[in-house]
C-alpha cells in the first residue's frame, strides 16, 4: 500500500476495539431477569434456532442459580457465549419477546445469556454433562467451526469417539476468526472449544483434509462423517486491477484484526469496501477503528436491498463510514498498488429470477474515487473441488444438498451443516444444524448396528 | 379548593401526613427539615428509659429486583437522654406552631414514672402524646412496648395513668402481634385515650444468609426477631385499621400506619377510617421529599372526585367491609380475554391449568398460541386476571342478572341443620353452580 493510515497508540487501539456491549453487573442482570414475564410457551424460545429454554435460564439468573442457568443454555447450544455476543438478537429471540407487543423494550436476552456464560467460564467451566460410556463407534468431523463443534459435543455425550479435523492452527471456525473484536474476543470462542474438548472430543488442528489426510482415509476410519467446512474462497469482483497490492478479501482482513495485534495490521488511509453484507460492515468499521481516515462502502443496490442488519448499518454510520449506494466498481486503478477505484452509478430494474431487483449500469455515469485500499466482500463460494472428493455428494444452489430434517447429504454416511449447506448464515443456525445432524447420525448408526 | 387539614382526636395538622415515631424523627434537626419539606406532623422517636443500641439494625426483603419491599429493624427507642429530646421537642414546636408535634413515650410500668414523664412532656408545648405499646423487640423483653400492647388489661391501666394527668390528647399505638387487635383497642378506649394509632411493626425474622448461615441482620453472629414494616405489611395494617374503625365499642379517631409509601396507600387507610396517616419506611428509603407527591397526589384525587375535605372521604369504604357470611353466593363472574390486547405470554393459561380450574385453552393462531377461556367451566376465581401482565386485557364479566342474592348466613337459616353436602349440592344445582 502506498498511503498507510498512521498507526495509533496502544491505548487508542484498545479504546477503539473495546466491547460495544459491556457485561451486565449482577445487580443489573438480576433486575433485567426479574423483568422477564416467564411466559409459558415463550416466543423467544421458538425464535431461537437452537430453542434455548430462555425464560427458564433467565429465571435462574433471577434466583442466583447462575450455574443452573448456564446448564439450561448449554443443553441447547454449545456455542452459547459466542451466540450471546454475536447473534442478531433483535431479529431472533429479542425480536420475538412479548414486550415488543406491549411497546416496551424486550428483555435483553443476549446480555443475560452472556452473563450466565461469563459466570460459567469465569468459574472454571465446571462439568455439567457426562458422556455416556464409549459405544465403540467413531465419527469424523471436518471443520471445527460452530456446526462441527456442536455436532461433536452431542455425539461425544452419546458415547461416540469423535475426531475433528481443522485446517487452521486454532479451532472455532468463524467464531474464532470471523467476529469483530468489539463484539467478542478469540478467547471466548476458544473457551467454548475447550469445553467441548473436555467431553472427549479430539481436535486435530493444522490438518487440512485432502492435504494432510485423505478423504478416503476419513471415510475408511470413521463410521460416519460430518462436514462443517463453511465456505471457501471469496468471490471475485471480476474487474480489472483486482490483483493490485492493497486489494484484500474482507475475511482475510478480519482474520488479521482478530489476532488483536492491531499495529501489525496495515490499513490504507482511504479505504473502499465493496459489498454491504454484515462481513463488509465488520471490515469497514474495523478499518475505521484501525485508523483509516476515510472508509467508503460501495454497494450496487440501494439501502433497502442491503443484506446487512439494521444495527450493523447504524454502527457503521456512527463510525463515520460513508455509503455509496447504487454504485458498482468498474476498475481498480494504480501502478502496482491501489490508487483509485472507478465506479459507475446503477439503477434498479425489474426483479430477477432470485426475486431481487436487478442492478443495471447507467451508461456514462462513471466516476473515480482516490483510495489506497480496497476490501472486497461480495460473498464466498463452496469449495467444490474438496466436495467433489466425496463420492455421491450433490451440490444444489452452490451449497451441499442435505435433508433439512436429518442434515444427511446424498451420501448416506456423510452429514453436513453450517455455512456449507446454507451459503452463509448465523453462528446459531450452524449450532442448531450440528446438533440436529448429531441426533440423526446417532439414529442412523444405532439402526446400522 | 381542597382542604387537607385534619383533626385527629384533638391533634390538628395542615395535612394528614405525619412522620411515624421512628429513626426519621430522631432529632429536632430531622423534624424541622421534614416540616420544611411540608410534612403535616411528626411523632417523635419514642423517648423514655435509658437504652443502648446494637449495630446492623436493619434487614430488608428485596423482591424481583425491587429494594425494601419490607424493612425490619431491631433499633430501640431513642438512645438520647430524655431531657435532650424534650428540649428539642419544645424548640421544634415553637418554630412550627401549625404542625402537629407528638411525643411518643415508653417508660417502665409504674404510675409515678408515667405521671412524671407525661407532665414533663406537656411542658414542651407539644400537641399530643402517643403511647408506644407496640415495639416488639428489645423493649418488650423489659416489660414495655408490645409486652403492654399484648395484654389489654395493662393497656387500659397504663393509658388511664396517662390520661388522668394529661391535658393534651393521648393516642395509643397498638401492636399487630396479637390475635385480635380490637381487644387492646377497646382497652385504650377504656383508658380514655383520644385516639388509636396502628399498626406498630410485626414480629419477624428477615432471613438467613446462605453463605454465613447467620441471621439477617447479624450482630456479631447473632440475630433475632425484629419489627417488620414497609410496603409488604400494608394489607395487614388495612385489615386491622378497618377492624378498629368498624368496632362499635371503640369509636375513636385513628392514625393509620403500615406500609404507606404513596398518596394512594394513604387514601386506602383514610377510606377505611383513618384520620391521619403515619409514614416511616418510605422516608427511610427516599427521604422527606416524598411529601410533595403525597400531598399533591391526594389533592388531585380529591379534586377529581369532587371531595373538599378529608372528613368527606374518611371511612367511605367501611360500608364495603363484610364478613364472609354476608357475601352474595349467587354473584357470578367469568374471565374474558381481550385478544386485541393479549401478548400471548400465556401466563393465564399455565396459572389456570396448574393452579386453578383448567379452563383456559391454548388455541394455535398465526404461529402463536392464543389463550381462550371456556366460560362454562370458569369458576370466576380471578387468578388469570391477577397474573396477566397487560392492563385491561383480562376482565371479570358479570354473568348473573343481579336479581337473586343470598348470603351464607341467610342460606343457613333456610337450610336444614346440620348441613349436608347433598342439601348444598341441590341448592347449587338449582342456581346453576357447577363444581368440577
Amino acid at each position: 500500500m502506498k498511503n498507510l493510515a498512521p498507526k495509533l497508540t496502544e491505548e487508542q487501539y484498545e479504546a477503539n476495539f473495546a466491547e460495544l456491549n459491556p457485561p451486565l453487573s449482577r445487580n443489573s442482570a438480576v433486575a433485567e431477569a426479574n423483568r422477564c414475564l416467564y411466559c409459558f410457551d415463550s416466543p423467544c424460545m421458538k425464535a431461537c434456532p437452537t430453542h434455548i429454554d430462555i425464560s427458564t435460564f433467565i429465571k435462574k439468573i433471577a434466583t442466583d442459580n447462575v450455574k443452573g442457568s448456564a446448564k439450561t443454555i448449554l443443553k441447547s447450544n454449545w456455542v452459547a457465549l459466542t451466540c450471546a455476543k454475536a447473534c442478531p438478537v433483535d431479529v431472533l429471540c429479542e425480536g420475538a419477546c412479548v414486550y415488543n407487543e406491549r411497546n416496551e423494550p424486550p428483555i435483553r436476552i443476549g446480555r443475560l445469556q452472556r452473563y450466565a456464560m461469563d459466570w460459567y467460564f469465569d468459574h472454571g467451566a465446571p462439568a455439567l454433562f457426562h458422556p455416556a460410556s464409549p459405544n465403540g463407534k467413531s465419527v469424523g468431523i471436518v471443520g471445527a467451526g460452530p456446526a462441527g463443534l456442536s455436532c461433536g459435543a452431542e455425539l461425544a455425550l452419546l458415547g461416540y469417539d469423535v475426531t475433528m479435523y481443522e485446517a487452521k492452527e486454532k479451532p472455532g471456525g468463524l467464531d474464532t476468526w470471523g467476529i469483530a473484536p468489539y463484539k467478542m474476543k478469540q478467547k471466548d470462542s476458544l473457551n467454548e472449544v475447550r469445553l467441548i474438548e473436555s467431553l472427549g472430543v479430539r481436535i486435530r488442528t493444522k490438518t487440512k483434509v485432502g492435504v494432510d489426510i485423505s478423504m478416503d482415509q476419513l471415510l475408511k476410519t470413521h463410521d460416519a462423517l460430518f462436514l462443517g467446512i463453511g465456505l471457501g474462497s471469496a468471490s471475485s469482483l471480476n474487474v480489472p486491477g483486482e490483483d493490485l497490492a492493497g486489494v484484500i478479501d474482507a475475511l482475510d482482513f478480519i482474520d488479521d484484526v482478530t489476532t488483536r495485534n492491531w499495529s501489525a495490521v496495515n490499513v490504507g488511509g482511504r479505504v473502499a469496501v465493496i459489498g454491504a453484507g454484515n462481513t463488509a460492515i465488520d471490515a469497514a468499521t474495523e478499518a475505521r477503528r484501525l485508523g483509516a481516515q476515510q472508509v467508503l462502502m460501495i454497494y450496487r443496490r440501494s439501502e433497502k436491498e442491503m443484506p446487512a442488519y439494521t444495527f450493523e448499518f447504524e454502527l457503521a454510520k456512527s463510525d463515520g463510514v460513508i455509503f455509496h449506494f447504487l454504485t458498482a466498481p468498474k476498475r481498480i486503478l494504480g501502478s502496482g498498488h491501489v490508487e483509485a477505484i472507478e465506479c459507475v452509478n446503477m439503477r434498479l430494474d425489474a426483479a430477477g429470477p432470485d426475486g431481487r431487483r436487478k442492478p443495471v449500469e447507467i451508461p456514462g455515469s462513471e466516476f473515480r474515487i482516490p483510495v489506497d485500499m480496497v476490501i472486497t466482500s461480495v460473498g464466498q463460494n463452496l469449495e467444490k473441488s474438496f466436495v467433489s472428493t466425496i463420492p455421491g455428494l450433490k451440490i444444489k444452489n452452490g451449497a451441499i444438498e442435505v435433508n433439512s430434517e436429518t442434515m444427511q447429504t446424498t451420501n448416506s454416511k456423510v452429514f453436513a451443516g453450517g455455512d456449507c449447506i446454507s451459503g452463509g448464515q448465523e453462528v446459531v443456525n450452524a449450532a442448531a444444524e450440528g446438533k440436529r445432524a448429531a441426533r440423526a447420525m446417532h439414529a442412523s448408526m444405532s439402526r446400522g448396528s | 379548593m381542597v382542604d387537607l387539614s385534619i383533626n385527629c382526636g384533638g391533634i390538628k395538622s395542615p395535612n394528614p401526613f405525619w412522620l411515624a415515631s421512628a429513626p426519621p424523627t430522631n432529632s429536632g434537626y430531622q423534624v424541622c427539615k421534614a416540616f420544611e419539606a411540608g410534612w403535616g406532623g411528626a411523632v417523635w422517636k419514642t423517648i423514655g428509659e435509658p437504652v443502648m443500641n446494637v449495630v446492623n439494625r436493619y434487614g430488608s426483603i428485596d423482591y424481583n429486583g425491587q429494594k425494601i419491599v419490607g424493612l425490619n429493624n431491631i433499633e430501640l427507642i431513642s438512645d438520647r437522654p430524655i431531657e435532650v429530646n424534650l428540649r428539642e421537642i419544645a424548640e421544634t414546636k415553637k418554630l412550627w406552631p401549625d404542625r402537629a408535634v407528638i411525643a411518643s413515650l415508653m417508660v417502665e410500668s409504674k404510675r409515678d414514672t408515667w405521671h412524671d414523664i407525661v407532665k414533663r412532656t406537656i411542658d414542651t408545648g407539644c400537641d399530643g402524646i402517643e403511647l408506644n405499646y407496640g415495639c416488639p423487640h428489645g423493649m418488650s423483653e423489659r416489660g414495655m412496648g408490645s409486652a403492654v400492647g399484648q395484654v389489654p388489661e395493662y393497656c387500659a391501666m397504663i393509658t388511664e395513668w396517662v390520661t388522668e394527668v394529661s391535658t393534651i390528647p393521648v393516642l395509643v399505638k397498638l401492636t399487630p402481634n396479637i390475635a385480635d387487635v380490637r381487644f387492646p383497642g377497646r382497652a385504650a378506649k377504656k383508658g380514655k385515650a383520644s385516639g388509636i394509632s396502628l399498626i406498630n411493626t410485626i414480629n419477624t425474622i428477615m432471613g438467613v444468609d446462605l453463605d454465613t448461615l447467620e441471621l439477617k441482620p447479624s450482630v456479631d453472629g447473632k440475630g433475632g426477631h425484629g419489627g417488620y414494616a414497609g410496603p409488604a405489611v400494608k394489607p395487614i395494617a388495612l385489615n386491622m385499621v378497618s377492624q378498629i374503625a368498624g368496632d362499635r365499642e371503640i369509636g375513636l379517631p385513628i392514625s393509620g400506619i403500615g406500609g404507606i409509601s404513596t398518596w394512594r396507600d394513604a387514601l386506602e387507610f383514610i377510606l377505611l377510617g383513618a384520620t391521619s396517616v403515619q409514614v416511616c419506611t418510605a422516608v427511610m428509603h427516599h427521604g422527606f421529599r416524598i411529601i410533595d407527591d403525597l400531598t399533591e397526589g391526594l389533592t388531585n384525587w380529591m379534586e377529581e372526585k369532587r371531595f373538599r375535605t378529608l372528613d368527606e372521604v374518611r371511612g367511605k369504604s367501611l360500608q364495603c367491609v363484610a364478613d364472609f357470611g354476608n357475601l352474595n353466593l349467587l354473584y357470578k363472574t367469568v374471565a374474558r380475554i381481550d385478544e386485541s390486547k393479549c401478548i400471548q405470554c400465556n401466563l393465564c393459561h399455565i396459572a389456570c391449568e396448574d393452579g386453578a380450574h383448567q379452563c383456559i385453552d391454548l388455541i394455535p393462531h398465526n404461529g402463536k398460541n392464543q389463550p381462550k377461556v371456556r366460560e362454562g367451566d370458569c369458576v370466576g376465581c380471578r387468578l388469570c386476571f391477577i397474573v396477566c401482565p397487560v392492563d385491561g386485557c383480562i376482565s371479570m364479566i358479570r354473568k348473573d342478572d343481579g336479581t337473586e342474592a343470598i348470603t351464607w348466613n341467610e342460606l343457613m337459616k333456610q337450610m336444614p341443620q346440620p348441613l349436608t353436602w347433598e342439601a348444598l349440592r341441590q341448592f347449587q344445582k338449582k342456581h346453576g353452580v357447577e363444581i368440577h
